[in-house]
């Protein structure tokens, strides 16, 4: 067969290998072999290209596979599940890096990928090019940025100034006028240009979303590292980079899309940002002089022995405060004692989607205990206790009945439904979206203060 | 008499060949002149799609496989499907490696190094800990 006609089939079977490996998540027992699929895909594609007669410099690309193989293994062996989040940015940022890297690589040396010689690059290919820069570019500045904000290096509070969406706005023309410069004169300058004011955007992108809106943030950059792969894809004439960067990009615009109905928002009101940020003006209903009934992890822990039916619902807190290991065991303790318990996920719980679900899987707690939002809020009604560890706005019931609520639409566990409602909290600070809880003052709920891993630990020696 | 009208048949054979005749010249001359066409590189007449709007149909129906493999996932393995697509945009090392392969010296072929690292960091690291989520997803006992 001729080589190029080899090459196609080795990227096809590539790109089947990848859609094989996303296939695979559908359910937990068929992940593994997926992931498997997708090492598969990725070393076809590596052998294929390093086969191709244009490559001969192996050693500099052994060199450069190692280190960034090396570095790359490490960190992931070593992280700690619950900073998945900023470990998922920060690679996003590399991609879009890596990206810009490639294109920059394109027009120095078009006639390496065939699409011209050095000032005469097909316009086509120059569109192609900025295209893949512009977006690579926006995601490795919005990355970073989503990173320090995740790793607490920069606030995770909005950073809001006047003009900010005319400035943004301002930049966006000003980089599609770019595009047309740099296609019409192939100049270096309009080429440059491009590039630094994209890494500008991309860091005024981020800079007004708030921590608790970052699930959508990296789900957008998830998506815009896929259409960077797909625009340097579209200017190598490369077939795997466009299957790859369409079905990463698509990945991402649908986990934003989920992400954005958690909240009962609309992308372009979190991409626009701000929320969160004047807190104090929204109080949320009025409470009067409503009391709030605390208790001890003895309390929690009687309540919690005398019932049958225990459902958990952990938030961000549990994971800053690490407290998964001592919820299962909590959990266990209470199934030797003949509790049912389940455990009940908000799409939008946590930094990432999925976040929640990767740290009870941590802790050894088995997925088939663990329900998302639709398939166990019918369930809180029949439930003796609700054990809220770490979570606060995706629980509270002015998102249903307090249409004056900035959080109302949002889809909330409906946890005042059950007949206890037990609240972990440090303090009576309200959530992310700065809305006052009026589940703290009900009836039925005990408020129990302190850090939500000591407390849960308390409430294990106390059963 | 029937000489008579042999000579006629003939006749007419002799006009029809050269009606036939007529339209394989002018036939033969448009071929050339397409021939010539193509050969001096102007667009034929019924001009082929250029390589653009393969790649975009390749583009478009991988959209939609994505769209339906990705619903398809289940909430819980949210994480692990950004740490693999993460793993999987990598793939982005193809155009790096030709980058970074040519023989001689350039500064492309530095842009092309560099990104070697970077996608590399990212496959390893990807696929790596998306390995190590997908092993802690246990059923119950």
């Amino acid at each position: 067969m001729h080589a190029e006609s080899l090459t196609m089939l080795a990227y096809i079977i590539a790109g089947v290998c990848f859609i094989m490996a996303l296939k695979g998540l559908s359910s937990p027992e068929s992940s593994r072999q997926g992931n498997i699929f997708g090492i598969v895909g990725m070393t076809i594609a590596i052998l294929t290209t390093l086969a191709s007669p244009m490559v001969v410099n192996y050693l500099w690309i052994v060199i450069g596979i190692a280190i960034g193989g090396g570095i790359g293994a490490f960190i992931a062996k070593k992280i700690q599940m619950t900073a998945l989040p900023q470990l998922v940015a920060a690679f996003h940022s590399l991609v879009g890096l890596a990206a810009v890297c490639v294109a920059t690589a394109a027009y120095l040396a078009p006639e390496s990928y065939g699409i011209g010689v050095s000032g005469h690059i097909h316009t086509g290919s120059l569109v192609e090019m900025s295209l893949g820069l512009a977006v690579g570019a926006i995601t490795f500045s919005g990355s970073i940025i989503a990173f320090g904000k995740l790793q607490g290096l920069i606030s995770g509070k909005p950073v809001t100034f006047p003009m900010q969406h005319m400035l943004n706005l301002a930049l966006g023309i000003t980089l599609v006028l770019l595009i047309v410069v740099f296609a019409v004169s192939e100049s270096s300058a309009a080429f440059f240009l491009l590039m630094a004011l994209a890494f500008a955007l991309g860091f005024l992108l981020i800079i007004p979303i708030g921590g608790a809106d970052m699930p959508v943030v990296i789900s957008m950059l998830n998506s815009y590292s896929g259409w960077a792969a797909c625009g340097i894809g579209f200017t190598l004439a490369n077939s795997l980079l466009i299957i790859t960067g369409a079905l990463v990009g698509a990945s991402g615009a649908i986990l934003s899309y989920i992400m954005c109905k958690g909240m009962n928002r609309s992308f372009f009101n979190v991409i626009l940002g701000g929320f969160g940020a004047d807190a104090a003006a929204a109080s949320g209903p009025d409470i009067g002089d409503k009391t709030v009934k605390s208790g001890s992890a003895d309390d929690a822990a009687f309540i919690m022995k005398n019932a049958s039916k225990v459902i958990i619902v952990p938030g961000y807190g549990m994971a800053v405060a690490q407290a998964q290991h001592a919820l299962r065991e909590m959990a266990d303790t209470l199934k030797k004692e003949g509790v049912d318990v389940s455990y009940a996920i908000h799409p939008v719980a946590g930094r990432m989607p999925g976040h929640m679900n990767v740290l009870l899987a941590e802790a050894n707690v088995p997925y088939d205990e663990v329900f998302e939002l639709e398939e166990i809020n019918h369930e809180f009604s029949t439930a003796d206790v609700v054990y809220v560890i770490g979570a606060n706005d995706v629980t509270n019931p002015s998102a249903k009945n307090d249409p004056s609520s900035p959080i109302y639409g949002m889809p909330i566990l409906e946890v005042d439904r059950a007949k206890t409602v037990l609240f972990v909290k440090r303090s009576m600070a309200s959530g992310y979206a700065g809305v006052e809880n009026p589940l703290f003052y009900a009836d039925n709920t005990m408020m129990l203060f302190g850090d939500a891993k000591k407390m849960t630990e308390q409430i294990v020696q106390a059963l | 008499m029937a000489a008579e009208n042999l000579a006629e048949q003939a006749g007419r054979v002799a006009e029809k060949a050269g009606e036939l005749a007529a339209v394989a010249r002018a036939l033969a001359e448009q071929a050339a002149n397409t021939v010539t066409a193509v050969v001096n590189g102007a667009p034929a007449p019924e001009a082929t799609p250029g390589p653009f709007w393969y790649l975009f149909t390749i583009f478009v129906l991988a959209i939609f496989v994505g769209y339906y493999v990705v619903w398809r996932v289940t909430p819980a393995l949210h994480s692990p499907l950004m740490a693999v697509t993460n793993a999987i945009s990598s793939v982005i090392i193809v155009g790096a490696l030709i980058a970074a392969g040519p023989a001689h010296f350039s500064a492309s072929q530095v842009m092309g190094f560099l990104a070697v690292i970077l996608a590399s960091v990212n496959i390893f690291g990807g696929f790596i800990v998306t390995q190590r989520m997908l092993s802690m997803f246990k059923k119950k006992k």
